[in-house]
């Protein structure tokens, strides 16, 4: 193993299950411990739970800590109540996306945790720091001392309310709850990444560990990475990397509707405005294609004529719909929906046409 | 540990050749399908297709990754198995018994170049 590589507080767990281990975002993390598409399906249809400790915490607070999160984030966060959860995204000043994150407005006055992406924890924090200057804020990246699972799927409500002896059923989307474990503060959230119901809860990591146990013996079933990426595209999500980066704005990825253009300013406002008025070269668009091959990230989208007008970010044979579809970023003039676009699989090419990202129809408790 | 047939020859790119007269029969071997994981689609060339040595001729798909298939001769292609369209998973099953394609050699001195069960046993692993 790569000496790198980072454990979250639950390694030791996935490596008892025999989970196949591989590196993501440098952490060492579980893919399955069983199958993809068995892991799938328990989410889909009963109740899943996968470590999601590798994600970031930082938490900001101080008198501007309102002003100061507006300046960076691209939703607008004065119309939060505590309690509340808004997603959205950092951009650097040309509109490129820095991560897509969550931002949860706390109990306490002029509080603040932002959930930001493993891979980007590093940066995200650095980011914050430079653009904190003149803002009366503190900036702290607690991410070492939190674990998280995330419990999803139409299971989760009932088994997690008897885990946690909660009753959750007030608890609605994009909204969260304090609460202690061992004496400490723990965060549940009812939030996912999977287009399922379902919640996300933090806490210390030795809390994390005994839950994740007790999840266990109450039935859920441990799943993988593997499965949060075919789930999480179905329901049409983005993952930074693939669908959202730095050479990908969220006006491209058309995440738009988390972009308040009347937000008197943040980073990267004046490009998505501009971006929004003049167009984007580059769309991101759905396509399904009449065949069992399956379009692979990298792939190109051609036109009858051989002409590459795209690549594919994220394709699979989709378990829940049973339909070969993939993400691709094309050329704006073919991203109307049902515009014809082939794509290039090896050496043979399959004609599909262009459809909603959101593959699946998701079943959140809003 | 995954099973290897002594009766076989194998590519260093984990396919499986049955020699039968001037065909060859080609499969992935155990290792290969241990390695992929279930497989839900297999990518596989048409009757009367050419293929050449050390150039891939097809895929196979699992849920996560798509793995091409080279083959280790040279020739056309005379049967495919039209099992594997619908039941993909016979490769992950007995991925001895599930053959992808037949080919008529065109140089059966190219088997020379190929591993005994011996040599593959050093590799797949």
């Amino acid at each position: 193993m790569d000496n790198q590589l980072k454990t979250t507080c639950l390694h030791g767990e996935h490596v008892a299950l025999g989970a196949k281990m591989s590196p993501f975002a440098g952490f060492d993390m579980p893919i399955q411990y069983s199958n993809i598409t068995a892991e799938h399906n328990a989410v889909r249809n009963a109740a899943g739970i996968f470590d999601v400790s590798h994600m970031g915490e930082i938490f900001i607070n101080g008198p501007q800590a309102t002003e100061f999160v507006n300046h960076i984030f691209t939703n607008d966060v004065r119309t939060l109540v505590s309690g509340q959860i808004l997603y959205g995204m950092m951009l650097y000043p040309d509109g490129g996306t820095v991560d897509d994150l969550l931002v949860y407005k706390e109990f306490a006055p002029d509080a603040y945790l932002l959930v930001v992406n493993a891979a980007n924890i590093d940066k995200d924090y650095e980011w914050m720091l430079r653009n904190a200057e003149g803002y009366e804020v503190g900036i702290l990246n607690d991410s070492d001392n939190w674990g998280q699972v995330a419990v999803q799927g139409p299971g989760a409500e009932a088994v997690v309310s008897k885990v946690l002896g909660m009753d959750l059923s007030g608890l609605v989307f994009y909204h969260f709850a304090d609460f202690e474990l061992y004496g400490k503060r723990a965060i549940i959230s009812r939030t996912g990444y999977t287009g399922e119901d379902g919640f996300e809860i933090y806490a210390t990591p030795e809390a994390i560990v005994d839950l994740w146990r007790t999840f266990l013996a109450a039935g859920v079933v441990p799943c993988g990475l593997g499965c949060r990426d075919t789930l999480r595209f179905e329901a049409g999500l983005p993952l930074y990397g693939d669908e959202l980066s730095a050479d990908i704005s969220p006006v491209m990825a058309g995440l738009s509707m988390f972009c308040k253009l009347d937000k008197e300013e943040f980073i990267g406002k004046d490009a998505l405005v501009k971006q929004k008025a003049e167009g984007v070269a580059r769309k991101l668009v759905g396509i399904e294609i009449a065949d069992r091959a399956i379009p692979r990230a990298g792939y190109p989208v051609v036109l009858d004529d051989g002409t590459e007008v795209g690549v594919v970010t994220t394709g699979y044979h989709s378990i829940s719909l049973d339909k070969s579809i993939c993400f691709a970023l094309v050329d704006a003039a073919y991203a109307a929906l049902g515009t014809a676009l082939n794509i290039q699989i090896r050496h043979k090419v399959f004609p599909g046409v262009t459809v909603k990202k959101r593959f699946y129809q998701t079943n959140y408790k809003k | 540990m995954s099973k290897i047939l002594d009766e076989l020859l194998y590519s260093d790119s984990h396919e499986w050749v049955k020699v039968d007269g001037n065909i060859a029969i080609i499969g992935v071997s155990d290792f290969a399908q241990e390695e992929m994981g279930d497989i839900t689609y297999v990518d596989a060339p048409a009757e009367g297709d050419s293929v050449a040595k050390g150039e891939d001729f097809g895929a196979l798909e699992s849920v996560k990754a798509s793995s091409e298939l080279y083959s280790p001769v040279s020739g056309t292609v005379v049967a495919v198995n039209e099992e594997l369209e619908d039941k993909p998973e016979l490769i992950n099953e007995d991925p001895y018994g599930a053959w992808i394609i037949k080919v008529e050699m065109s140089d059966t001195s190219e088997l020379d170049g190929l591993l005994n069960a011996a040599a593959y046993a050093e590799i797949a692993k």
